[in-house]
């Protein structure tokens, strides 16, 4: 009887399974291989240490992403507490309005932060009415910063909303019956209770972050991060060994990161994910 | 109280961030209806950008929308039922496949798309047909169905379902068709709404794995942005937005919608 | 920084406090009511009853609607958050921090206090001995039962020395063993402190146990405030009545000093005519031999509660009269039986 369920079973996951070997794990194993299959050999994987041109990528992608993510979990941390506790006319329409860009592809999010600091945009605008002159940071590391965190704001203020829904007041009341002001409060009982939703989101936006192409393809800047440093090997100058090995690379990087908060943040991260 | 000066000045805060990230969206939408955007609204309204968008690109647009559906589709018929024998089979194996599972979400696009054209690349007719791009979206997508469904399954005790209906006679795929699915029903909405929803927008992936031939909306947004001016880029955006904003408001009251009645439950 | 020794206890008062919610509710009407130092008051009442809101309006949770003042000894701290009020505040959920272990919870007020290592893990020492938990200091909150979280819990609302002590329902969420061995160390802990405390509880059991005053409520007032034996003897309304253990309710007329009754009829001192509701207890019923009957009836049910038994009885009133006696005797149904009850246990029913 259980012999007869497993087989059906196993009828209804082989679709996956074949899909998944074929188009995802063959692949991706043909990628490492090839990786190692150019002009350097194997040392191909090292490249992007030894040579200096794709360390400074991986460097200034990692610095992006470490920024990224530490700002996106501050605002998205003081906005989305106060979200959940709050209640206020149009507060629906302010958390609608919040997690719109959920799936904006990244050459809109390019767009947008033209939008706001290209050459014509808002802020230059906005500068040069204050007297401060024509603010245009679009196609700077500061434009890459905006719309990296402009993707990444969203995502992370859903899941600290959640987490912080389940945070119990009791908590804050009991260290307020102990004399704890409103940073004290923050700092002992609601940092500590929302742990393993800022772990979880954190990763997922640093390993988002290292991997996003589109947004830094529209703006063109001359910071080179990673994926546009493989973009370019693959398509405008035919290494596809070191192409592949430097997604090998990058791929490596953001999955350990996102396995080693789920281990720190427990079974909590992996349901956040 | 001082309780609530930190509420006005976290509710400025929160204010100014929904700016940062609504009124270029504003901006945008304005602009692809402007005469000229340089000189503003002043310039008046038009359409013209629009209708100069469809005919350049209407191909695109349709192409992302039977992609999208069809990744739909496909995502469906595969990604429920792996849902289901996950839910039913918990052990060291599906915790295995739960961890493939957010591979394709923790490795880049790029990276992924690369994969594919080194291995598939060779195959000349499939390189270049649409479906290239459907196993793409799939591969990016399937996740979410099935966390989706899943999410669902644990939620409630389908075994002591599945358990009374087979005392009552009903067999593995009747049960499965008439007992599970009517009961996930809406995990499979909400994952819907999600693979639809990400299929349209996604660029990454199929940036590197497109032809001229083959060019989805987002890859015709690049397009635009580099080389057209800007109250094109605009409209194109805007008709971009009216296919994905209802999508998406779709989405959240979906799932605000769930979460209340689990509650309730 | 010491925490200032405390002598004596602080005279809570509330004036006039009511409290509104925003969404409409009138969880606590006008109020006012003096908590003596060093007694604990017991606030007793069904679920709704305002019992946790009145607590929360001491602490400084909540504050009373316009016109409503707090005052502990001769201090208004109606203006005050509860972080500056110095109360110590028990909650039925314990809401011990799952980030610090039981000493590190213990002493977190000395810390906001500013007291220092030193001073911290001298009283956190004292108060693990005073709750005989000393075992428990390096344990993570998680790893403790419910007991011991409680001690926990009282521990280190008592580290900071507070003004008045305030626990809102905490033995609930116990076992009912454990909830009558608590309730005893807690009495004797207040009692020893001499501290000031306010308990919410919805156990008429706990109440009367813990109690030097019991304030009954209802829908958002105090029905009533007396000590336990003067709730018990002499309710008020006939919602305490109802309220405060079982208590029998029937109707008699008045003629020529006595009430009469359909099984008989007792002697009335407490004067009034016409047609009377009457209440007394099931234990001031004593069960007495035919000719000494004031009332008869007839046992309808009985049960044997172990201490005492419980007998239904028809035909000696209106309705149904519980009788309660701790006589070893058995009993059947279709007994005859004779009652007899002392007048002045009787009491008139005023609403």
């Amino acid at each position: 009887m259980r012999g007869r369920e497993n087989r059906n079973l196993l009828v209804m996951v082989l679709p996956a399974l074949i899909v998944g070997a074929a188009f995802f794990l063959i692949p991706l194993a043909r990628l490492a291989v090839v990786g190692g299959t150019g002009r350097l050999g194997l040392e191909a994987y090292l490249a992007v240490v030894t040579n200096r041109q794709y360390f400074e990528a991986l460097v200034s992608t990692i610095v992006l992403a470490v920024l990224v993510t530490a700002a996106t979990l501050a605002i998205a941390g003081i906005a989305g507490v106060f979200l959940e506790r709050n209640r206020f006319l149009g507060r629906e329409a302010l958390i609608s309005m919040l997690t719109l860009p959920l799936a904006f592809p990244g050459v809109v999010i390019g767009f947008m932060v033209i939008m706001l600091a290209g050459r014509t945009g808002l802020i230059g605008d906005l500068g040069s009415l204050l007297g401060m002159g024509r603010l245009v940071f679009a196609y700077s590391i500061a434009g890459l910063f905006t719309g990296y965190i402009y993707f990444s704001i969203p995502r992370v203020i859903l899941t600290i909303m959640a987490a912080a829904e389940k945070l119990d007041p009791a908590l804050e009341e009991a260290a307020r019956s102990l004399g704890a002001g409103p940073w004290r409060v923050v700092r002992d009982v609601i940092l500590p209770g929302l742990a393993p939703a800022l772990i979880a989101s954190g990763a997922v936006c640093f390993a988002t972050s290292m991997g996003a192409f589109g947004t830094a393809f529209t703006l063109a800047t001359d910071i080179k991060v990673l994926p546009i440093v493989i973009y370019t090997e693959f398509t405008l100058l035919a290494n596809i060994a070191t192409a592949a090995a430097l997604s090998i690379v990058l791929g490596a990087i953001t999955w350990i990161t996102l396995a080693a908060s789920r281990a720190v943040a427990g079974a909590t991260a992996a349901a956040a994910g | 109280m001082a309780r609530t000066r930190y509420f006005y000045l976290q509710l400025g805060f929160t204010l100014l961030v929904c700016a940062f990230l609504i009124v270029p969206v504003l901006m945008s939408i304005v602009a692809g209806l402007t005469e000229n955007f340089f000189v503003g609204v002043r310039s008046g309204f038009t359409l013209r950008w629009i209708g100069l968008v469809w005919e350049l690109y209407a191909p695109t647009i349709f192409r992302s929308m039977y992609i999208a559906l069809a990744t739909l589709t496909v995502t469906l018929v595969i990604g429920v039922p792996t849902a289901y024998v996950l839910a039913k089979r918990p052990g060291l194996l599906t915790r295995l496949v739960e961890e493939f599972l957010v591979l394709p979400v923790a490795i880049p696009g790029l990276a992924i798309a690369l994969a594919l054209i080194l291995t598939y690349g060779g195959f000349r007719e499939f390189r270049t047909s649409w479906l290239f791009i459907l196993v793409g979206h799939v591969l990016y997508t399937l996740p979410f169905m099935v966390r989706s469904v899943l999410a669902v399954l644990s939620s409630f005790n389908f075994q002591t379902l599945e358990e009374s209906a087979a005392s009552l006679g009903a067999g593995f795929w009747r049960r499965f068709f008439g007992i599970i699915l009517p009961n996930v029903r809406s995990g499979i909405v909400a994952g819907s709404l999600a693979v639809v929803t990400l299929s349209i927008g996604e660029f990454n992936l199929t940036w590197m794995l497109h032809t001229p031939e083959t060019m989805t909306l987002p890859v015709g947004l690049a397009d635009s942005y580099a080389s057209m001016r800007l109250e094109i880029g605009s409209a194109y955006t805007l008709v971009f937005f009216v296919m994905i904003i209802p999508l998406l408001i779709a989405l959240q009251r979906y799932s605000t919608q769930r979460v209340k009645t689990t509650r309730h439950a | 920084m010491s925490v200032p020794a405390r002598k004596g206890g602080t005279t809570i008062r509330l004036v006039d406090c009511a409290k509104t919610f925003p969404n409409g509710t009138r969880a606590l009407e006008r109020t006012t009511l003096e908590m003596k130092g060093g007694e604990t008051i017991v606030f007793l009442g069904p679920s709704g009853c305002g019992k946790t809101t009145l607590l929360r309006v001491i602490a400084g949770l909540e504050s009373p609607d316009a016109g409503g003042r707090v005052l502990f000894d001769d201090e208004d701290v109606t203006g005050l958050p509860i972080e500056r009020r110095n109360v110590g505040m028990v909650f039925q959920s314990y809401a011990l921090f799952p980030n610090m272990n039981v000493a590190e919870n213990i002493a977190y007020g000395l810390k906001v206090h500013g007291a220092d290592a030193a001073q911290r893990a001298k009283r956190v020492d004292e108060m693990l001995q005073m709750m005989q938990i000393a075992e428990l200091r390096d344990r993570r909150i998680t790893e403790l039962s419910g007991g011991q979280r409680q001690r926990v819990a009282l521990a280190r609302a008592i580290a900071v020395q507070p003004r008045v002590l305030l626990l809102d329902e905490p033995l609930t969420a116990l076992d009912a063993l454990l909830r009558e061995r608590l309730r005893i160390e807690i009495d004797v802990l207040l009692h020893s402190l001499g501290i000031t405390a306010a308990y919410v509880t919805h156990d008429q059991g706990e109440a009367m146990a813990i109690g030097d005053r019991v304030a009954v409520m209802n829908k958002g007032a105090i029905i009533q405030t007396g000590t336990p034996r003067e709730i018990y003897y002499k309710p008020a309304s006939a919602f305490v009545a109802d309220f405060i253990g079982t208590m029998n309710r029937v109707r008699g007329t008045v003629v020529d000093g006595f009430l009469e009754l359909p099984g008989g009829r007792v002697p009335w001192t407490q004067g009034g005519t016409g047609t009377l509701e009457v209440l007394f207890r099931p234990n001031d019923a004593r069960i007495v031999p035919d000719g000494e009957a004031q009332l008869r009836g007839e046992v309808a049910q009985h049960f044997f509660l172990g201490d005492r038994t419980r007998l239904h009885v028809t035909g000696a009133a209106d309705r149904v009269v519980v009788v309660e006696t701790t006589e070893h005797r058995e009993f059947r149904p279709g007994d005859r039986i004779g009652l007899r009850i002392e007048p002045d246990t009787l009491l008139k029913l005023r609403d």
